[in-house]
């Protein structure tokens, strides 16, 4: 019992540990990109319209696998959309789009 | 230990290589600053009354290089804490998932190299990052077509054939090498998957193939159908998958209560997730990971997604199978990080 209680108290200043010091980093005030503000779902809308072609890319892109983060630094928007560009199998065309949704 | 700590160091040393090597890269422009992404996060499992702890670790970086080129790796660091039978046996796992570099060719082509994940079906790609998967549990099927390990090295050729505003089509070609390396080990194999896409229904649907290339060669067929509303509250995906030897499917669903609030209210941000699944064992001469006999399970989950990319993931789960049925618990909480390698150049 002990030992399991050893475990558990490792296990959770591991995890802790690692954490803190990201959410510290993330924090940081960087200007920010918050996909939510931009259209991505909110559900407080009865009749959603898609505002332009990045919108739409990233409706039916990117929520499809996952949900949108909170908010991340302007900083690594183009590495974002380039990643998504490969896993999701975007053209370039779409690519563009979707980077000038999250600059808006 | 030593090996454990040379994986830990291989796997620490290439992350960081991964953005050592290019911080001399001053002139990317102001939005492609390199990006650390990833998970941290502590998940127990509680199968047949036996608990088990795990802290997980899951780092991401991608690295564009100029225009056409970016590096991408993704790591995973766990601790696992079984219980014995006195007390709790404690283990390490530290590797590389993948480390691949795409180069851009052209609007409608990807040339990736390396170590990949094998685009066979959709878990593998989409869905085995933890911060983004709905269960800790990959479906039982899931081995099957992904050779051995999920990872192929080599090459693959992939994009969008076609992109029309009611349909589109992508694809994703594979070959792979035989390796015995103990961070990049995959078999020689090669195969694809092609995919159609209907905006206006929002339903995607696929079809994959594998062949294994040494030893017992082996065929996999695969096929995919996902769905989801027009606002991404509900979705709907689904795998089915045969080998030589066994074969299976599972379907998921997941939604967020729109209707009781915004997504960033207390009912906005429950989650139920449910998964049914049933694997087929056509011989015994196994080559795949699947149960060895029949078995079917339906596992039923409830995530909470907090602020600041936190996400609390439990679920229960029913395995019954010949061999002896079985409850399932887990539970977990997910922290899920994304920010810049360095402050980079201003707009």
């Amino acid at each position: 019992m002990r030992s399991s209680i050893l475990a558990l108290c490792a296990a959770l200043g591991t995890v802790a540990a690692v954490a803190v010091p990201l959410m510290a980093v993330q924090d940081q005030p960087h200007p920010t990109v918050s996909v939510q503000s931009k259209g991505a779902p909110s559900g407080n809308s009865k009749s959603p319209e898609v505002k332009d072609e990045g919108e739409r890319v990233f409706k039916q892109n990117c929520a499809r696998c996952h949900n949108s983060p909170n908010g991340f630094s302007s900083r690594i928007t183009g590495t974002i959309v380039r990643h998504m560009r490969v896993r999701a199998n975007l053209s370039s065309h779409d690519e563009q789009a979707l980077l000038k949704f999250f600059n808006q | 230990m030593r090996s454990i700590l040379l994986s830990a160091s291989r796997l620490a040393g290439s992350l960081l290589l991964l953005s050592a090597t290019l911080s001399a890269w001053t002139n990317a422009k102001a939005q492609d600053t390199p990006l650390i992404s990833g998970s941290a996060g502590f998940v127990t499992n509680t199968t047949g009354g036996d608990t088990s702890y795990i802290p997980v670790f899951a780092p991401l970086a991608a690295l564009p290089l100029g225009q056409h080129l970016m590096v991408e790796s993704r790591g995973g660091v766990l601790e696992l804490f079984t219980p014995a039978a006195s007390g709790y046996n404690h283990s390490h796992y530290a590797a590389l998932t993948y480390l691949q570099g795409n180069y851009f060719a052209t609007s409608h082509l990807t040339v990736v190299a390396g170590s990949y994940l094998l685009p066979f079906g959709t878990y593998n790609e989409r869905l085995t990052p933890t911060w983004i998967g709905n269960f800790q549990d990959e479906p039982l099927m899931e081995s099957l077509g992904l050779m051995s390990g999920g990872i192929g090295l080599g090459g693959q050729l992939r994009g969008p054939l076609v992109s029309r505003p009611r349909y589109s089509f992508d694809y994703a070609a594979w070959y792979s090498a035989r390796s015995a390396n103990s961070q990049f080990k995959a078999d020689r194999s090669s195969g694809g998957r092609g995919s159609f896409y209907f905006p206006q229904q929002r339903l995607e649907v696929g079809a994959s193939f594998g062949r294994l290339m040494q030893g017992t060669h082996e065929n996999f067929a695969g096929a995919h159908l996902w769905w989801q509303t027009k606002e991404a509250g509900f979705r709907f995906r689904s795998e089915v998958a045969r080998g030589q030897h066994a074969y299976g499917y599972w379907f998921e669903a997941d939604g967020r209560p729109f209707a009781f609030g915004k997504l960033d209210s207390f009912a906005g941000r429950i989650e139920p997730v449910f998964r049914m699944q049933q694997t087929f064992r056509i011989d015994n001469v196994a080559s795949d990971s699947l149960p060895s006999v029949n078995t079917q399970r339906a596992d039923f989950g409830l995530d909470y997604n907090l602020p600041h990319n936190t996400r609390i993931l439990t679920s229960y789960s029913r395995q019954f199978a010949s061999t002896g049925n079985v409850n399932i618990w887990e539970t977990g909480i997910v922290y899920r990080f994304l920010f810049p390698v360095w402050k980079g150049h201003k707009q």
